[in-house]
């Protein structure tokens, strides 16, 4: 292979500004610009996050949209498939109306029944508008999310911190109620709450209350038993900064990558959890409705009317496959392991 | 050795202990009575059915009563199902409960296992890809779901299976399929994570130069290693599976003990309650510990009784 031949008077030695060398290239990030880049970069976790976004948006603006009240009954209107306006002609998507009969047969049920209304995801085996009972549904399941995280974001932490920092006899206590608390199965508790106090959400708030948080308390004290053994900690008690100063200055900022990490996994196993309660009748009592109890009622009819029990399962699958896909996006930004 | 099984046992017996007795006193506290037609009984009658139960001793006198035959492994009777013994009712429903279990558990962690060392092997391809999104589906659709589809799509319609009940080892295929759903995914994410760890280093790199085909770099190799903290998640699993055991043998109509557990809970029947109750943390205290003592002997660099967790 034959090169072209560069003669040496094309070169000239290059210019070295000592000021330039030491100059930073690129904008300094901190903690959380530098977790975005990362996160950015995790499609599914964006389309996740947006995802979520709109069904909390349609959560709280659903039930108002078409006016049917939650549990407002229309006998007459009973077990209407789903039909949207505009979307009822095209033929490939299944918003047209149409029921197909054991034998297989297809009729339009609106026409059968002399209904003119539109019931955007049909209507269930009392008339109800779905389409808003849908929406309540996932109110609930989100409540159970937000409640989850506050749970595991306070009791846990601040258990976690002090069993971790403080160290010594309390430390010892404190580990020894966990580890009780550890062995009682969550489904447990939950149950003999719900055969106390009645069930429904309150119950459920309860149950999560005493066993949600066992596990972030756990985490909490190992990372904070090994933080406090840092000098910058050390530095600061030196300084003369009262614990709690050191606690929220130095540890939380810290800890805060291990703690959005585990609330992010807590939040599906909760959102499961009421919904299972409700699926086999010790969740919400009806006329509440929650994705699990309608999932429960649409399973009875699912021969009949598959529309009843698929649509609340879409629902709740994308909210459980969301928060899944978010809390694998953050756990991959924001641990210290992943980094290079 | 010896000195960390004697203080988790202590723990385990702990832990039982203040379970039974949180168990008992909730179910004195509560309202209602046991007996279904309390309303047309007359005075007479209650006083007679109390004694016979024992329940118009003193509690205090109950509770002893009650710890004391929970120790002969003597739970009581139920009040609903025409005087037979708790102890005999769980009897009864948990083999159905085991085998469902057991074969969900040996399924799920198969595949799983299976799943993960495949997306590992083929790392950022489609493969990969499509094994992660499965193994995140499997996390996120929640298992009734799941079980309603498969007995609706693959028994009805299809017909290739029993639609419900417990009348042989066909009748097993859906439920246990629908129950490892978990344990697959769970199973599959830990194993590809280990693995691509394991396949870099550097006794991977010699097994290759040394030409060792890539069946045996993978299974003889890296698999052995890659697979000692998926027995840390087989102890979650374990609980996970008598959680889904509830709705699983609800929609198939199978009489374990979960479906025993929701029944006997919507007709106030205490003793079976607080049997099954105690049955369960008993199983789940018990799961705990073994994973435990199998970490510490698949990998003896782990020292239990040593060190702080």
């Amino acid at each position: 292979m034959a090169h072209e031949k560069i003669s040496k008077d094309r070169f000239k030695p290059a210019h070295i500004d000592s000021a330039k060398s030491e100059e930073i290239s690129k904008p300094s990030l901190n903690y959380w610009q530098d977790a975005w880049l990362r996160v950015r970069k995790n499609k599914g976790a964006i389309v996740s996050l947006i995802v979520l976004a709109i069904l909390t948006i349609m959560a709280l603006v659903g039930p108002h949209l078409n006016g049917y009240g939650i549990d407002e009954q229309n006998l007459k209107h009973s077990n209407l498939p789903p039909r949207i306006q505009g979307l009822e002609n095209v033929s490939w998507l299944p918003f047209d109306g149409t029921l197909t009969r054991k034998n297989g047969d297809v009729y339009n049920a609106y026409e059968q029944k002399n209904v003119d209304e539109y019931y955007w995801l049909g209507t269930d085996s009392l008339g109800r508008d779905l389409f808003t009972r849908v929406w309540k549904g996932t109110q609930v399941s989100l409540y159970i999310a937000v409640l989850a995280a506050v749970i595991d974001m306070v009791i846990g932490v601040l258990y976690g911190a002090i069993s971790g920092f403080v160290g010594g006899r309390t430390d010892n206590v404190m580990q020894r109620i966990t580890e009780i608390l550890v062995g009682i199965p969550n489904l447990v508790v939950v149950i003999l709450m719900i055969i106390v106090l009645d069930p429904g959400i309150l119950s459920i708030t309860i149950a999560l209350t005493i066993t949600g948080w066992v596990g972030m308390a756990r985490v909490v004290r190992a990372q904070v038993m090994k933080l406090k053994q840092q000098e910058y900690v050390l530095a600061a008690r030196t300084l003369g900064l009262s614990n709690g100063k050191i606690i929220s200055k130095h540890l939380l900022p810290n800890l805060a990558g291990v703690i959005i990490i585990n609330t992010m996994f807590t939040i599906p196993s909760a959102i499961f959890f009421e919904a299972f309660l409700s699926f086999i009748g010790l969740g919400l009592q009806p006329p509440l409705a929650s994705l699990g109890t309608l999932i429960d009622d649409g399973f009875k009819v699912l021969q009949l009317y598959p529309y009843q029990m698929i649509i609340p399962a879409i629902v709740i699958s994308l909210i459980m496959i969301c928060f899944n896909m978010i809390a694998d996006g953050l756990r991959d930004a924001l641990d210290p392991k992943m980094r290079d | 050795m010896a000195k960390y099984l004697t203080q988790r046992v202590i723990y385990m017996v702990i832990t039982l202990f203040l379970i039974a007795t949180f168990t008992f006193f909730l179910m004195k506290i509560i309202p209602g009575t046991p007996f279904t037609n309390a309303g047309k009984l007359s005075e007479t009658q209650l006083t007679i059915m109390k004694d016979k139960y024992g329940l118009d001793e003193p509690v205090p006198v109950q509770y002893m009563n009650y710890m004391v035959n929970l120790l002969k492994g003597d739970l009581g009777v139920s009040f609903q199902f025409n005087n037979v013994g708790v102890t005999e009712i769980l009897m009864d429903s948990i083999g159905p409960s085991a085998t469902l279990g057991f074969q969900a558990i040996l399924f799920g962690t198969f595949f799983g296992i299976i799943l993960g060392v495949i997306a590992a092997l083929r790392q950022n391809t489609w493969v990969d890809y499509s094994a992660t999104f499965l193994a995140v589906l499997g996390k996120s659709i929640p298992s009734f779901v799941f079980a309603g589809l498969l007995q609706y799509y693959i028994a009805v319609k299809l017909g290739w299976f029993p639609v419900a009940f417990w009348k042989g080892p066909e009748y097993t295929v859906l439920p246990t399929v629908a129950l490892a759903m978990f344990p697959i995914a769970t199973a599959a994410r830990f194993v590809r994570t280990e693995m691509v760890e394991v396949l870099e280093s550097d006794y991977i790199t010699l097994a290759k130069a040394k030409g060792a085909s890539w069946f045996e770099i993978a299974f003889k190799h890296a698999l052995r290693n890659a697979l000692i903290p998926v027995v840390t998640v087989l102890g979650p699993l374990v609980v996970s599976l008598m959680t889904g055991s509830l709705v699983i043998e609800k929609i198939f109509g199978i009489p374990g003990l979960g479906e025993q557990f929701v029944k006997s809970i919507t007709v106030n029947d205490y003793p079976v309650i607080m049997g099954t109750t105690i049955l369960f943390a008993v199983l789940f205290v018990v799961v705990i510990l073994i994973v435990d003592l199998l970490y510490g002997i698949i990998d003896p660099r782990i020292r239990l009784a040593g060190g702080k967790k």
